[in-house]
């Protein structure tokens, strides 16, 4: 929607004749919905920028906020949809510190006698308003959705860790659904660690798996053939009796890979396959 | 002409990184694989992904040395609007292979190797797709994504 | 040409690969390790692979047939410093570089060999087979 040069002009005029009325109408608007999460002083540098910046986009012949002319005004307009989704803004108030453009518009609009040429004025300055609003949106929304993907995988590194249970021994214990991707960055950073922390035994513990299929378990496979070739063994612990009866029932060979029922007996194994012997040092007393 | 596709076809936009590299000797293979590690670390791979990609890479540039007698790979950062992604595409005009089916499956080898250049390269990509023509050539193209 | 270079530590060879291998540096150092063999008597091979950032299929033949011929001579093979991503790639290729013994490092690849020469010993044993193949799972 673009705004011709005429248009626009009466426009500039408008937003500098009643400048410092538009722009103290504006912010406060604008602070009533915020109630104080942002610093008067801050939201008053936005709400200037933003005045001029849009004074400089219509100003200048024909506008459209695509175009090249306002490229500073879709600048500032992201920059803040983005700190306020960031900072946990909800939309709308995001939004109004556009809206509140109208209002305060509105205020200082001379309707003279209510002419023709004055409304179409006043749709076609308010029909800007309605883009910049929109775009503040879209860009809000882009922002909120780059947070979340940016989480899921923080989650994704925190749900698999993978610890160093002995000298030489690490473990990463599953817990959850393992779809395929989870599974592969599992097995990426188990291999690391085993570089990281010069382990020969890599203990897969699945106790909190609720499920394996076909996919997940080739995972598993690679990664202890993987682990072979670099030069560690590999223990799956915590098969869980349903899990053993569907890596039965899906035909997938477990071959020549250590499992043992508990993460405790899979220790113990790595231990005593790396030279450690454990020994109860008194008798247990009889209870 | 045959033709084995998986998942390949839809259109992409070709963005700046493309280079051309001929396939004559040897030493060629080096050259193509850092190529297109340099489009694997462009096109912002995971350094498993960019080990896989230029695994495949070298096993296909061995293939068109050997099989097809030499020819060329063309290697571009690609981007599908989606996500960007790095294709190789080698091409030779050798004898061609008269049946892809065994080609495809490890162990078939007719150059004295392990016989898992194709299979395994097309385990190691995202889309594999293979054009041959009996006594014209052969046309390898792979493609693999970001995640 | 690049020549792979090899070092002589006690009775065992230390070739460490630094370099993206051409093919001919390849089938040159297959020779190489067998000339030094026989010409220094040594027992074990150890090849530090660290330095590579790819194994092809063609470098994984090139070191069975390094393992399979210095086996030949008398003398144990370990690769050792198999970097994590291209062990997953080897995985995926399907190559699983049967009948080669691998370390984390050179110096648990010496461990290796030397424990080889000595027999194999209940317990100490660096991969757990030996320990486990005598105890009933």
């Amino acid at each position: 929607m673009a705004l011709n040069a005429q248009t626009g002009k009466t426009f500039d005029a408008l937003l500098s004749a009643n400048g410092d009325r538009l722009v103290d109408r504006w912010t406060e608007r604008v602070a009533q919905t915020l109630r104080g999460r942002l610093t008067e002083t801050e939201l008053r540098r936005q709400i200037l920028e933003l005045h001029s910046a849009l004074r400089a986009a219509v100003g200048e012949g024909t506008f459209d906020l695509p175009s090249e002319g306002s490229a500073e005004l879709r600048a500032l307009l992201g920059e803040l949809s983005r700190e306020r989704a960031r900072r946990g803004f909800s939309p709308s108030e995001t939004a109004i510190s556009v809206f509140a453009l109208k209002d305060a518009l509105i205020e200082v609009f001379d309707f003279g006698d209510g002419d023709a040429e004055a409304l179409r004025e006043l749709i076609a300055f308010t029909q800007v308003i309605d883009q910049l609003g929109l775009y503040t949106f879209e860009t809000y929304a882009r922002a909120r959705e780059e947070l979340i993907s940016g989480q899921g995988e923080q989650l994704l590194e925190l749900s698999t860790p993978v610890v160093k249970l002995w000298a030489g021994v690490v473990a990463v214990p599953l817990v959850g659904t393992l779809d395929s991707a989870r599974a592969q960055v599992v097995m990426e950073k188990l291999l690391q660690s085993l570089v990281d922390t010069e382990s020969t035994y890599a203990i897969i513990d699945i106790t909190g798996v609720p499920a394996v299929d076909t996919q997940v378990a080739q995972h598993i496979l690679k990664t202890v053939v993987a682990a072979r070739l670099m030069g560690a063994e590999c223990v799956i612990s915590g098969i869980r009796p349903q899990i053993a009866q569907t890596i039965v029932a899906l035909g997938i060979e477990f071959g020549d890979i250590t499992t043992k029922a508990s993460l405790a007996d899979a220790l113990v194994h790595a231990m005593r396959a790396n030279g450690v012997d454990i020994v109860r040092r008194t008798p247990r007393e009889e209870s | 002409m045959t033709t084995v596709s998986e998942r390949g076809g839809a259109p992409v936009e070709r963005t700046e990184l493309r280079e051309i590299l001929l396939i004559a000797a040897d030493e060629d293979v080096v050259h193509v694989r850092q190529l297109v590690r340099k489009a694997a670390v462009a096109a912002k791979l995971s350094l498993v992904d960019q080990t896989k990609l230029v695994t495949a890479a070298s096993e296909l540039a061995r293939n068109t040395l050997a099989y097809g007698g030499g020819g060329q790979v063309t290697v571009e950062v690609v981007d599908d609007g989606r996500r960007v992604g790095v294709r190789a595409e080698f091409v030779d005009e050798g004898p061609g292979i008269p049946d892809i089916g065994r080609a495809m499956s490890d162990g078939y080898t007719t150059g004295g190797g392990l016989g898992l250049g194709l299979g395994g390269a097309r385990r190691l990509v995202d889309e594999f797709e293979l054009d041959t023509k009996v006594s014209l050539g052969t046309r390898v193209t792979v493609t693999k994504w970001a995640r | 040409m690049d020549r792979v270079p090899i070092l002589k530590i006690g009775d065992v060879l230390l070739v460490s690969i630094q370099v993206d291998l051409e093919d001919k540096t390849a089938i040159q150092l297959q020779e190489d390790v067998a000339d030094r063999i026989v010409a220094s008597g040594a027992h074990g091979v150890i090849i530090d692979i660290t330095g590579l950032d790819i194994v092809d299929s063609f470098v994984g033949r090139m070191l069975s047939s390094i393992a399979a011929i210095s086996r030949v001579l008398g003398a144990d093979t370990v690769v050792v410093g198999m970097r994590p991503a291209v062990a997953i790639t080897l995985v995926e290729l399907g190559l699983s570089l049967e009948g080669i013994q691998t370390a984390l490092n050179v110096e648990r690849g010496m461990r290796i060999l030397a424990e080889a020469r000595q027999g194999p010993r209940l317990h100490r044993d660096e991969r757990g087979s030996t320990a486990e193949a005598a105890a009933p799972r």
